[in-house]
């Protein structure tokens, strides 16, 4: 008994050896004064199909800024971190970046309660954070801090873009199907507030609220079609989306109905769907292999050469967020004092595959925008065809609305 | 949204639309009833609750994946190649199971019970990384079965027709596993084991090997679960959690170690969810949870099972409480002062984790109080901890409360819910105790979760400030460590008084206790509420520590946490949580920023499990106990 104790014993001491190694070798070092360092907090295990692009697209950027000279002859040094997708995780993360790297600049982060929790605290320890990729509206509205940014389009955003087209449809009876979360929710309620708006004849006939991650699909295409709608508006998304397109098209939900569905036209989502992506649905999206624009063309080139696999949403989320950084650390003239960082953040405009782009001082939005068009099947792959760019500026919340919404703050 | 929109327009509430709804239910009855087979045969058998279910049953899903493709190209697409690589599928995760029992499972099965559930909950940190590194981090679609693409039409309605074979799949191999329980030597062994171990081993059966083949059966049933639903969706890597909470459901609901109560339990939650979804969407989250608590408080051993035998598996024998010696209060005390000379030596992240290390200390505490010495295993403490951290973060966003007084207000509000869960639970004991303690959990974490306009959904309440004289770290972790040491030495004091001697009285031989004129039943309320209220002190604490609160506080996983580090800690121990907590939190925030840290604490875990399987704490009494003045009776 004792050998074969010792025989396990020996593993589990160098797993505790390279524990203390890890706990102790990564404390402030030398270098610290010669590089700004950037705290990345991502759901790197919890939601790996989205964070490991938008890891890449972060070191691309720092690779790109770094090669130049870095900023004010200070390297940038990425510092990443798994949240495991809890908010309380990322809080204990995030004060592991800030008071051991020596971290004055947050940003990644994937879900939008972890994305809420952050920005509070980024409030609370008075750091800079910039939201890569939450939705949530509230990350910029009703909890928003003057030391929080957000770079994505936000769900209201987005609900915007798909709402534009889909009053011209003639479809009179809606129905929707979101995950039973607040993502879901808010995206269900700015669709249905836009679209009343503008087209009062619309008549709501059922809400399906599937648990995410945990679609019953059959029920739920039973329950649409038992409310006979013209069009759905589709939320779900991941391995949701993929149980409601197949059990949906294999009951013949979507013959003669329109369906308007947030992000199922990024490669996150629909290539997962090979040959059984759904057709003629309007979605945004990210069409990354049709995209011509040169300047976009020439970053997608590096990107494929540098890493061999094509971007994702994650991909341009992560590096547009590192270049925005590097333009307020432009201006800052390399320093992280967070005051200074603010002001810059708030006035700078940054060039990228996108565009120029800039976050409005009002709400601290970046006016990044997202792709608009109809899937389709070619070769066997889902993409989009008739699409376009939806700049993001265009479809900012109104000021009235900021107003109303987000804590008075200078 | 006007009035006549949101009752739904049954006009297709024909017969056709009835039976395809019907019909619709049993097919996702199909692959829940499989994986709960499966749970409910290896827990009647060997008592293991086998947390790492969920991961065989996503790994039938990856390896089905992967044979598909690989028979397709080997013997073509036809309908030979899908089955039988189906079938090889479940075979495969069915020698996981077996290599996991012989390698892992086997060395600890004369620990405590239900030690065995912090290995299986290593298991299924290794397996999600594996998976994670085999298959790639995309969701991957199914393959379709051949032929069985489109639908079938009953009376006009559509019906997909691989639904046909999932309705079909529940009765045959609930038809098979009866012959194979009724009509093999296997099987009367295994119905044998299921009522009475000890007997069987006495009679010179094998159990290892009965142990073995019984976690190779219940594998492969998971796996095949997996499999077979993969034309219906696909594999991802959130499948193992997303699975497991339905099938402890199903189990339970069924009845512990029956496989017909299971099959029931999963056909009636398939039609449950099925209607709800229609009749009432919003209810996808709970129904579930509802079902469970109704079912257990109406039958306390579910559909067909039947009461746990007294005295049979094995006695949580702790050694009597004496009084501490002064030697380790002499050792407690430098612990203590140690603890507050921290900020002198301790970086301020040192601090920033070892608060959060207090914090879970205290709650596992309060767990312990009523797993250990209560002798019943709550699954659903979350909704305590959880519960004093909503109240003071409700209070302050409804009240503008100050925070003294919001930590002050946290446990009362947390034992008033714990008043309220346990009247229901503790006339249960044993497993049905732990889940109704999970479905209430889950009850409460669904009306937190769905109750937005109250309490902010999924968002949470945000803005949690501390009052200026902790606003600064060092400052709250005197707090925390005021409040935490406070609260262990009062839950200690608490389980060496009468109180405590009562409760111990009540576990170890509930009809002598009730002869002495115990009322057990509320001892045991009485603990449960106790537990509750310090878990809620933890809570609010947690929440002022993070300075927001989000439902996650009181989801299962939370709730697991604690149990681990009980168990982990050792759990015949009063210092065990603390041990288990500080490990455990420990040891993953120094792997987190390693690539593979789930797999790397994963095997940790497991690592130490075998060599501690008394837990840490039981580990450090039998080894050092000598040294302050105590000794283990029960050691080897």
């Amino acid at each position: 008994m004792t050998t074969r104790r010792h025989l396990i014993g020996l593993p589990i001491a160098s797993l505790f050896a390279a524990a203390l190694v890890g706990a102790t070798s990564l404390g402030p070092t030398s270098l610290a004064a010669e590089t700004i360092k950037i705290g990345d907090i991502n759901s790197y295990t919890r939601m790996a199909q989205h964070t490991e692009h938008a890891k890449r697209g972060m070191e691309m950027a720092i690779a790109e800024i770094n090669d130049t000279g870095g900023i004010g002859g200070k390297m940038i040094e990425l510092i990443s971190r798994d949240d495991a997708g809890e908010p309380g995780e990322a809080i204990r993360v995030a004060e592991e970046l800030v008071t051991r790297e020596g971290v004055s600049i947050l940003t990644g982060t994937t879900l939008s309660n972890v994305g809420l929790a952050v920005a509070s605290f980024a409030e609370q320890n008075q750091v800079l954070y910039l939201a890569a990729e939450p939705l949530a509206d509230a990350v910029t509205l009703q909890s928003g801090n003057r030391y929080t940014f957000r770079l994505r389009p936000s769900t209201y955003m987005q609900a915007a873009m798909l709402a534009e087209l889909a009053v011209d449809n003639p479809a009179v009876r809606w129905a929707t199907i979101a995950p039973n979360y607040a993502y879901g929710q808010e995206a269900v309620a700015a669709f249905k507030a836009i679209m009343s708006e503008k087209r009062p004849d619309i008549e709501w006939v059922g809400e399906q609220w599937p648990a995410l991650f945990n679609i019953d699909a059959g029920a739920e295409v039973q329950a649409l079609s038992a409310a006979e709608p013209d069009a759905i508006f589709n939320v779900t998304f991941g391995a949701d989306l993929a149980r409601f397109v197949r059990e949906g098209a294999d009951r013949g939900l979507f013959e003669n109905t329109f369906v308007a569905s947030l992000l199922t036209g990024e490669p996150e989502y629909i290539d997962p769907l090979e040959d059984e992506a759904p057709v003629d649905w309007l979605v945004t999206g990210y069409p990354w292999d049709i995209i011509d624009d040169p300047a976009y063309v020439e970053w997608l080139d590096a990107y494929r050469a540098r890493f061999d696999d094509y971007p994702r949403i994650g991909s341009i989320v992560g590096y547009n967020a590192i270049l925005a950084l590097g333009a307020a650390l432009e201006v800052t003239g390399g320093s992280t004092d967070v005051e200074a960082l603010i002001e810059a953040m708030r006035t700078i405009t940054f060039d990228t595959p996108q565009g120029e782009l800039e976050f409005r001082a009002i709400d601290h939005q970046a006016t990044l925008g997202a792709w608009v068009g109809y899937t389709t099947l070619i070769d066997g792959r889902g993409t989009m065809r008739d699409w376009y760019y939806a700049p993001g500026a265009d479809y900012l919340p109104p000021e009235e609305m900021v107003a109303r919404l987000r804590p008075a703050s200078d | 949204m006007g009035p006549h929109s949101s009752p739904r327009h049954l006009d297709k509430t024909t017969l056709g639309f009835f039976l395809v709804q019907v019909l619709t239910g049993l097919s996702s009855a199909a692959s829940l009833f499989l994986v709960a087979a499966g749970l409910s045969l290896i827990f009647g058998v060997t008592r293991v609750v086998n947390f790492a279910h969920g991961s065989f049953y996503m790994l039938g899903a990856y390896f089905g994946l992967t044979l598909v493709a690989l028979f397709g190209d080997w013997f073509g697409r036809g309908h030979l190649s899908f089955w039988s690589a189906i079938l090889c599928a479940a075979l495969v995760v069915g020698a996981i199971g077996a290599l996991v029992e012989m390698t892992i499972l086997r060395r600890i099965y004369r620990s405590p019970e239900l030690f065995q559930l912090v290995a299986t909950f290593g298991v299924i940190l290794v397996i999600q990384d594996l998976a994670l590194w085999g298959w790639g981090p995309e969701d991957k679609l199914g393959p379709r079965a051949p032929d069985l693409r489109g639908a079938v039409f009953i009376l006009g309605q559509p019906l997909p027709r691989y639904d046909l074979v999932l309705i079909a799949a529940g009765p045959v191999v609930l038809g098979l596993l009866w012959l194979l329980l009724n009509r093999t030597r296997f099987g009367i062994l295994v119905r044998a084991a299921t009522i009475d171990r000890e007997m069987v081993g006495a009679l010179g059966v094998n159990q290892a090997w009965l142990f073995t083949g019984v976690f190779f059966l219940g594998s492969f049933l998971a796996g095949l679960g997996g499999a077979l639903q993969l034309p219906k969706g696909g594999a991802d890597l959130l499948m193992d959690f997303t699975v497991l909470a339905g099938a402890f459901v199903v189990v339970v609901v069924g009845g512990m170690g029956s496989i017909t109560g299971a099959f029931l339990a999963a056909v009636l939650i398939g039609q449950l969810q099925a209607w709800g979804v229609l009749l009432l969407p919003q209810s996808t989250l709970v129904m579930m949870f509802l079902v469970m608590a109704v079912v257990l408080v109406v039958r306390p051993f579910g559909l067909l099972g039947r009461p746990e035998l007294v005295g049979h598996g094995r006695q949580m024998l702790d050694d009597p409480l004496r009084p501490t010696s002064w030697r380790f209060k002499g050792l407690v005390l430098l612990l203590v002062l140690g603890l507050a000379a921290a900020p002198l030596y301790l970086g301020t992240y040192g601090l920033v984790l070892l608060i959060d290390i207090l914090i879970l200390a205290l709650f596992a505490t309060a767990l312990h109080a009523i797993i250990g010495p209560g002798g019943l295993v709550s699954f659903g403490h979350a909704a305590f901890f959880g519960g004093g951290a909503y109240a003071a973060a409700l209070l302050v966003k409804y009240a503008g409360t100050p925070m003294a007084l919001n930590l002050v207000l946290a446990p009362p509000a947390a034992a008033l819910l714990a008043i309220v869960i346990g009247w229901f639970c503790v006339r249960l004991s044993g497993v049905y105790f732990a889940m109704l303690t999970l479905a209430f959990a889950q009850i409460v974490w669904s009306v937190v979760f769905q109750w937005g306009e109250v309490t902010g959904g999924d968002d949470g309440i945000l803005g949690l400030w501390r009052a200026p004289w902790v606003r600064g770290r060092i400052a709250y972790y005197y707090l925390v460590l005021g409040c935490c040491v406070a609260g262990i030495l009062a839950l200690r004091h608490g389980l060496s008084s009468p109180f405590g001697y009562a409760l111990r009285a009540g576990r170890d031989s509930p009809l002598r206790a009730e002869a002495i004129g115990i009322d057990v039943r509320r001892q045991q309320w009485a603990a449960f509420t106790l537990s509750g209220a310090f878990a809620g002190l933890a809570g609010g604490l947690y929440a002022y520590s993070k300075g927001s609160v989000f439902p996650n506080e009181m989801a299962i996983v939370r709730s697991f946490d604690g149990i681990i580090m009980v168990f982990f800690g050792g759990v015949q121990h009063l210092s065990g949580p603390l041990a288990g907590a500080a490990a455990l939190t420990w040891l993953k925030d120094s792997l987190l920023r390693l690539e593979m840290w789930r797999l790397l604490l994963g095997l940790a875990v497991i690592a130490i499990v075998i060599l501690f399987p008394q837990g840490i704490a039981g580990f450090l009494k039998q080894r050092f106990g000598r040294f302050v003045g105590i000794r283990s009776e029960l050691s080897s």
